[in-house]
């Protein structure tokens, strides 16, 4: 079992409020999450330069969109003073797009679909430990 | 022409201060106060207390795999406690990392880590109230209480000053004390 092992207070990353999705029953989707990383901090890509190094990576729960696939943006390749090697990071605003699918079945209405986004932060002088923010974005389904 | 000569005496008086052995960081006596105690265990399984360790400087090093500037540190630490260890000095790491043991131990081996490390919990984080960020290290005299503590990478120097500062203590004759945590927590 994995426990938090700090408080998950330091917020660096934040979440635009999303914008509310129009979805069609039937038709793929997309879904984007734009992000914006506090000055002077960056955090791995979602394909880090090091096997210990945490990922950035956004799940979603199962609700009534389906098959999500997430679009990483391509990452940054930065040298910092703690690492012999350039590091695939992210930092500044980015953005996170998912394609869904939705059900020819889906109910038509108001939905929300849910996910969690994993990152863990560093400056060049220290790092922030591993956290996990919620991700909700309403979707209105529509025949 | 003044400003050239200002620039010129700065650039002099800058490169003459980096040969200049900086000061310690560390607390006065005083002020010090008593670092909490805990058992944990190593990678053998064997139990650390902080207690064990009570005459000797202690270099407590809160830290983790995932964690760049961490890693710069850790040479650092094996030369401290190679150099040191025949004065009563022991570099003791705290890994933060959530998944224990499955991350620690592979990293333990590819790294040749010299001196102990434990798997920490959040009760030992909020117990030394500092440890928001990695790395974070408590200097430990030998009388069990905290002299100095670094936040984020420092530079070696900084170590080895206050390393040496508190090596200069004797040893006590009934060796450190060391207080239970809820004495640390009642400022």
């Amino acid at each position: 079992m994995s426990l938090p092992l700090f408080a998950q207070s330091n917020n660096v990353l934040t979440i635009a409020p999303p914008e509310p999705v129009k979805a069609k029953a039937g038709a793929p989707v997309q879904l984007k999450v734009a992000l914006s990383l506090r000055e002077g901090y960056h955090c791995n890509s979602n394909k880090p330069s090091d096997e210990y190094l945490i990922p950035l990576k956004l799940t979603w729960a199962a609700g009534p969109l389906e098959a999500p696939e997430v679009v990483y943006p391509a990452p940054q390749m930065e040298k910092y003073s703690f690492s012999d090697k350039p590091l695939s990071v992210y930092t500044g605003n980015f953005e996170l797009v998912t394609k869904f699918k939705v059900a020819a079945s889906a109910t038509p209405g108001q939905a929300m679909v849910s996910g969690k986004l994993r990152y863990q932060s560093c400056t060049d002088r220290m790092c922030l430990p591993p956290k996990t923010l919620d991700v909700t974005v309403p979707v209105d389904i529509i025949k | 022409m003044k400003f050239i000569y200002i620039a010129a005496a700065l650039a002099l008086c800058l490169t003459g201060c980096s040969s200049v052995k900086a000061k310690p960081e560390t607390k006065a006596e005083q002020s010090r106060k008593p670092a909490p105690d805990f058992a944990l265990k190593d990678a053998d399984g064997k139990q650390v207390k902080l207690s064990d360790y009570r005459g000797k400087v202690v270099l407590l090093n809160f830290w983790a795999t995932w964690c760049g500037p961490c890693k710069i540190e850790i040479p650092w630490f094996t030369d401290f406690e190679q150099k040191y260890k025949s004065q009563n000095f022991a570099v003791l790491g705290v890994s933060m990392d959530e998944d224990g043991w499955d991350s620690v131990k592979p990293f333990l081996s590819q790294n040749k880590i010299n001196y102990r490390v434990v798997i920490g919990t959040e009760q030992i984080a909020q117990l030394y109230g500092e440890v928001d960020s990695l790395p974070t290290s408590f200097l430990i005299d030998r009388a069990g209480r905290v002299a100095a503590v670094h936040v984020g990478l420092v530079s070696k120097s900084d170590y080895i000053n206050d390393i040496q500062d508190l090596l200069k203590a004797p040893v006590p004759p009934s060796g450190g004390i060391l207080v239970e945590p809820a004495a640390f927590r009642a400022k």
